[in-house]
């Protein structure tokens, strides 16, 4: 019996071992961690229970057959952040260069549908060299099989890839079909066709790191949600991560317990807003000033800064923050910070997170080539991704709010719950100087009267209370209290249902 | 008394004479330019008047502006502050004109003390001892060093059309007059097309010691103990005490005694100030008398008990003083910090834009102890470029000189100020000095201690512990809430460890914190512990803690896998991770910051006009490479040394932020 037990721990050992101590050391010298330690640093200590330790390939092709390592290059399990249920993959470099086979998509396949029935986030760590080209056609279908999951599980649970090493080729898919998608600087990449194909296609020459590091991926593509330092940080900002999002889409936000008084003041907020309508001033300010502690989770944070997406708390509850920016491009909508936006509202919609909105929008960013990369059905995207979102939704206007900008930031007229305002907000249908060209073209010439129409304009629209006559703002706010009064409103809303017509999905302008 | 004044001035000191305006029962009404409109003497005041747009040429110096606020208000009297238009003498006269009272000394006094040259000569005239020095023409060396022996070593030997050092020497002999003499003709006829030259004595050691005097109309000088300034960046007081830690009492005494013989000599009638220059065998020289409240009043209120603004009022209502030369003591030590918009990492470049947050420490006063904060911002209030940087003067008195730069230190730790850079850490650093604490200052302290800027602090070991304990048995109460969450797998939750690494400034500690219902003990690798307590829970962005019983008061921020802290200076950043964590985080690549020697970065937030050189340019070290609008002013940014240019990342139009490369250079 010992010995039984004895080689049960050896086989442990063994598989432990990875790729041995020396591709190990390889990777540390990388700065990167093994696939297990990785795994450590995402879970609580000591919460992980791994599956199919022991599987291993079935192909006899070029010496394939003499190779054979416990794993397959990917740990599977599963363990908790916080003391809630996550399943984890996490792809071993050490093991054959983590490369995907059909056994190794398996294992991802694997807790894919457990995760999905138990209604718990995956988390993927993805460190692989692509597919194991002497499996040829089996490795593809594991990569099909493992895409198919991402999709059935999209909107079901919360998916979160953290890239961790290269990433090319077909596997970029799989990330790419996921809820966010981290990477850690200067030492991943994700690209469809790497360096030295661009080199043969195309003669240009790039590196790895310009063509599809983080750097890269947060601030031109977009393709991924955040950067981190070094794997340690990127572990420890995804831990962070999950306790903002529900466990599955049946589930309610996450509520934890909180240090901050609901009904705080900020005084300081009544002087937020310059008295210059074209000053700009920073709208991050307002969203920690409102949110519990001052804690705010930000999302493709240097992606469009024209608009900020995040994630924060009131009253210890999840509460996703969408909010116009007006320190760049004066917090105009434009094709870039649409879809960032929209895709934001709609993760947070799919899972029951309340959307709370905070506007100074002028309007959108005219010009060629926002027409002609197609502002029309972008834009639509994110009036689109309100207008169908159900979750609670309040809306505090600070100061523009102008044309089919205002509608589309979940306005009264699509279903917003608590549509606030302060006093210095104008809601119109353009700047006065604009409107009132327009509406007394006959006096151009003359600039002492368009001055005064301007004024006239100003004095009838400038202002939140043309709106609140018609119950378009349900109540103008003061700054100060803002918090109090968005936490109340939300707090309303907890048994808030609300529905779409049946359908088979809707049809959003992709 | 009068029933309503008005006072001519903005910021800090408008409020400070308000507050004591509204003590006696004075209305006061407040002026403002634009960029005023939301300002604290605004709304302190009884009545504010609008005067003019924001600079203050526009606004609060201009003479007619303010006569016609007074006009408007029916103030019978003006207190003007410092700056602006307290040392116009055509402004008093405008007043006298208009009958209304300045609450300041007589036109003349100003007048007479206004000027260098004149101030001197009464000054002597009234037996106030002077620089000894010749102002005469000097014809040849020979002179030179007969007068140098007259006035004694060392002298300095100074172009008369001088200027920035050159045509400047120093001699501390005969030889070395002779030879300073020569070079400094020859220097100044070259540099200045005059080589006139003067001599007059060197102060060495030079502290800045001042004379607090307090005159009324009836004859009756006061001196209030003097002030100690020596602690100067390039001529900006920066802190100031009172006493000072320098002076003995038949110095003080005679100082005292010279100010108010100069003071009756010009019919001095108000509070005022006379500056000296005192070397390092207290042999003092006067500098030039100032005819108006001073910044640094308030370490002379704190230690006298008198309030300045008060005695200026009752003075200029013809009241006689109430008090007299025997009724002046020293009661303790006062020290005040003066707060700047400057941010001393870049150099002490202006800072300008919105406080997000200021939440000065809360005043108090203690037989043991007083925090006194004179400010004229509020939290969500804006530091704009039209007036002086200062934000606040932050003043601590304590019975004993230790005791009080003590209070300073803990009051600096609890100061919150953030949206705009500031020199709240190289105050902090100034209080640790070893110099400073021992007294041991002359006006050079800045300049000789930090030759190359101010690059933080760091701090000691013990004191690091004492963070590091703080940290970790914070981190355990933050990582406990964590574990809280809603959703929680039951019987399978977290159990936050009792075992965490602590690294900070390069340094680590692995500790074991016990918590207990009043707080936690941290025990250290090599078996110290350290207690501590204190309130803090997750958000507080000040952590009021003792260590062991000694209060550590900390500016928290939170950064991935641990607090950004900020204490004495200081700005840290502290990992707390479990041993496991810190094991795994070995591995990990220091990054170093990238190598700035090479680049051009973006000295402030603003908007490129500019770029003047091309990739592959070499350019020579002082030659312009672009120019930066920032504060609606053209900055040109120069070439450090000689380089080329490889690569240019802003174009004209690109707004930048601080810190954004610009160019870069091979």
């Amino acid at each position: 019996m010992k010995d039984i037990l004895q080689e049960l721990e050896d086989r442990r050992g063994m598989a432990r071992l990875g790729g041995g101590q020396k591709r190990i050391d390889a990777q540390h010298s990388k700065g990167k961690l093994t696939a297990r330690e990785r795994i450590e640093l995402l879970l609580d200590e000591g919460s992980f229970e791994e599956f199919d330790m022991f599987v291993a390939h079935r192909c006899t092709d070029f010496g394939m057959e003499n190779q054979r390592p416990a794993g397959d290059g990917v740990v599977t399990g599963w363990g908790t952040i916080n003391g809630r249920m996550v399943y984890v993959f996490s792809q071993d470099f050490t093991v054959l260069g983590g490369s995907v086979s059909a056994t190794h998509a398996q294992k991802i396949c694997k807790i894919m549908d457990m995760a999905v029935e138990n209604g718990a986030p995956v988390i993927g760590l993805n460190d692989s060299g692509g597919a194991r080209i002497q499996e040829g056609v089996d490795s593809l279908a594991g990569y099909g099989e493992v895409f198919k999951r991402n999709i059935q599980a999209s909107g079901v649970v919360p998916q979160i890839s953290v890239i961790m090493g290269p990433c090319a080729g077909g596997a970029v898919y799989s990330p790419a079909m996921t809820d966010f998608i981290f990477m850690v600087k200067d030492s991943s990449y994700m690209f469809v066709t790497g360096p030295d194909v661009v080199k043969t296609v195309t003669n240009e020459v790039v590196t790895a790191e310009e063509l599809g590091g983080a750097s890269t991926h947060t601030k031109k593509s977009s393709v991924a949600d955040g950067a981190f330092e070094n794997e340690v940080e990127a572990l420890s900002e995804v831990r962070r991560l999950v306790d903002f999002l529900p466990l599955n889409n049946r589930d309610k936000a996450p509520v934890r317990p909180f240090f901050d008084e609901p009904g705080r003041v900020e005084a300081s907020l009544d002087t937020l807003v310059p008295d210059n309508p074209n000053t700009p001033y920073d709208m991050k300010e307002l969203i920690t000033k409102l949110a519990d502690e001052g804690d705010f989770y930000e999302i493709q944070e240097e992606f469009a800064k024209n608009i900020i997406t995040g994630f924060v708390r009131l009253e210890g509850q999840t509460v996703g923050v969408v909010a116009n920016q007006p320190m760049v491009l004066a917090g105009c909508l434009d094709i870039d910070s649409a879809r960032k936006a929209a895709r934001f509202v709609r993760f947070c919609d799919a899972f029951e997170i309340p959307l709370l909105t905070l506007i100074d929008v002028p309007g959108f960013l005219p010009g060629k080539s926002q027409e002609y990369d197609g502002i029309i059905k972008h834009g639509a995207k994110l009036l689109f991704a309100y207008g169908e979102a159900t979750v609670p939704k309040v809306t505090v206007i600070t100061r523009k709010a102008y044309g089919g900008a205002y509608v589309v930031m979940s306005s009264k007229h699509l279903r917003g719950d608590f549509n606030y305002a302060w006093p210095t907000a104008e809601i119109a249908v353009m700047g006065a100087k604009g409107a009132t060209e327009i509406i007394h073209r006959a006096d151009l010439g003359d600039s002492d009267k368009i001055a005064q129409h301007t004024a006239d304009y100003e004095d009838r629209f400038a202002n939140p209370f043309v709106a609140a006559e018609r119950g378009f703002v349900d109540e103008v706010i003061q700054p100060r209290s803002t918090r109090k009064r968005v936490a109340r409103a939300f707090a309303s809303l907890r048994n808030k249902k609300a529905q779409n017509p049946w359908k088979k999905h809707d049809n959003i302008p992709l | 008394m009068f029933d309503k004044i008005l006072i001519a001035n903005r910021g800090e000191i408008a409020c400070r004479v308000i507050k004591t305006a509204r003590k006696m029962g004075i209305k006061t009404v407040a002026i403002y330019s634009d960029a005023d409109r939301n300002a604290l003497h605004v709304e302190m005041a009884d009545e504010a008047v609008h005067i003019g747009p924001p600079p203050a040429n526009q606004s609060y110096i201009v003479i007619d502006k303010v006569m016609e606020a007074i006009k408007a208000t029916g103030a019978q009297a003006v207190h003007p502050g410092y700056g602006f238009l307290s040392e116009n003498p055509k402004f008093a006269q405008s007043l006298a004109a208009a009958n209304v009272t300045f609450i300041g000394p007589p036109v003349g006094a100003i007048e007479s003390m206004g000027d260098k040259i004149t101030s001197k000569k009464i000054a002597q005239e009234a037996g106030v001892s002077t620089v000894p020095g010749y102002m005469g023409l000097i014809e040849d060396a020979d002179e030179a060093v007969k007068i140098s022996q007259q006035i004694g070593y060392p002298v300095m030997i100074k172009a008369s059309a001088g200027g920035g050092g050159k045509g400047m020497r120093i001699a501390w002999s005969d030889e070395e007059a002779r030879e300073g003499f020569q070079s400094s003709k020859n220097e100044a006829a070259n540099s200045f097309g005059d080589d006139r030259i003067f001599i007059e004595k060197f102060v060495t050691q030079p502290r800045h010691i001042e004379i607090q005097v307090l005159a009324d109309a009836h004859g009756n000088c006061i001196y209030l103990n003097e002030r100690e300034c020596s602690i100067q960046r390039r001529n900006q007081k920066v802190v100031e005490e009172a006493p000072s830690p320098f002076l003995d009492e038949s110095t003080r005494k005679a100082m005292g005694e010279q100010s108010c013989a100069l003071a009756k000599a010009v019919g001095y009638a108000s509070a005022g100030t006379v500056e000296f220059i005192v070397d390092g065998d207290r042999n003092f020289y006067f500098l030039e008398m100032n005819t108006r409240l001073q910044v640094e009043h308030p370490v002379t209120e704190l230690i006298t008990g008198v309030d300045l603004v008060e005695q200026m009022i009752r003075v200029a209502n013809g009241e006689p003083l109430s008090i007299t030369q025997d009724d002046v003591k020293i009661n303790g030590w006062a020290i005040e910090n003066r707060l700047y918009a400057e941010d001393p990492y870049r150099n002490f470049l202006p800072s300008i834009g919105r406080l997000t947050r200021y939440r000065p420490p809360a005043e108090e006063a203690t037989e043991t102890a007083v925090v006194r904060n004179d400010t004229g911002v509020f939290e969500g209030g804006e530091i704009s470029m039209y007036y002086d940087p200062m934000i606040a003067k932050l003043c601590t008195w304590a019975p004993t000189r230790a005791d009080a730069i003590e209070e300073m230190r803990i009051a600096l730790d609890r100061f919150e100020l953030e949206g705009i850079g500031h020199n709240l850490p190289f105050l902090a650093a100034v209080m640790d000095h070893p110099k400073f604490t021992s007294g041991d200052i002359t006006t050079a302290f800045i300049a000789e201690e930090y030759p190359d800027g101010f690059q933080g602090v760091e701090l000691n070991e013990a004191e690091l512990r004492r963070i590091a304990a703080s940290a970790a048995a914070m981190n355990r109460v933050a990582e406990i809430r964590r574990t809280k969450i809603s959703g929680r797998m039951d019987n399978h939750e977290r159990r936050v460890g009792d075992n965490w690494v602590v690294s900070l400034q390069g340094e680590k500690f692995a500790v074991s914190v016990a918590a207990d219902a009043n707080g936690s003990t941290v025990t250290f690798e090599d078996g110290a512990s350290l207690r501590v307590e204190g309130d803090w829970t997750p958000g507080m962005m000040l952590a009021d803690m003792t260590v062991d019983g000694a209060p550590l008061v900390m500016k928290v921020g939170k950064i991935t896998g641990g607090f950004r802290i900020r204490n004495r200076g200081a700005d840290l950043k502290v990992h707390v991770r479990s041993p496991r964590q810190s094991e795994l985080a070995l591995h990990m690549i220091e990054k170093l910051p990238p190598d700035t020697s090479k680049m051009l970065l973006c000295p402030m937030p603003g908007l490129i006009v500019k770029v003047d050189v091309e990739v592959g340019q070499e350019v020579q070290e002082g030659q312009a490479l672009c120019t930066v609008e920032a504060m609606k002013m053209e900055n040109i940014l120069r070439a450090e040394r000689k380089g080329v240019v490889s690569k240019i990342n802003a174009a004209a139009g690109d707004s930048l932020a601080v810190d954004d490369i610009i160019m870069e250079f091979e």
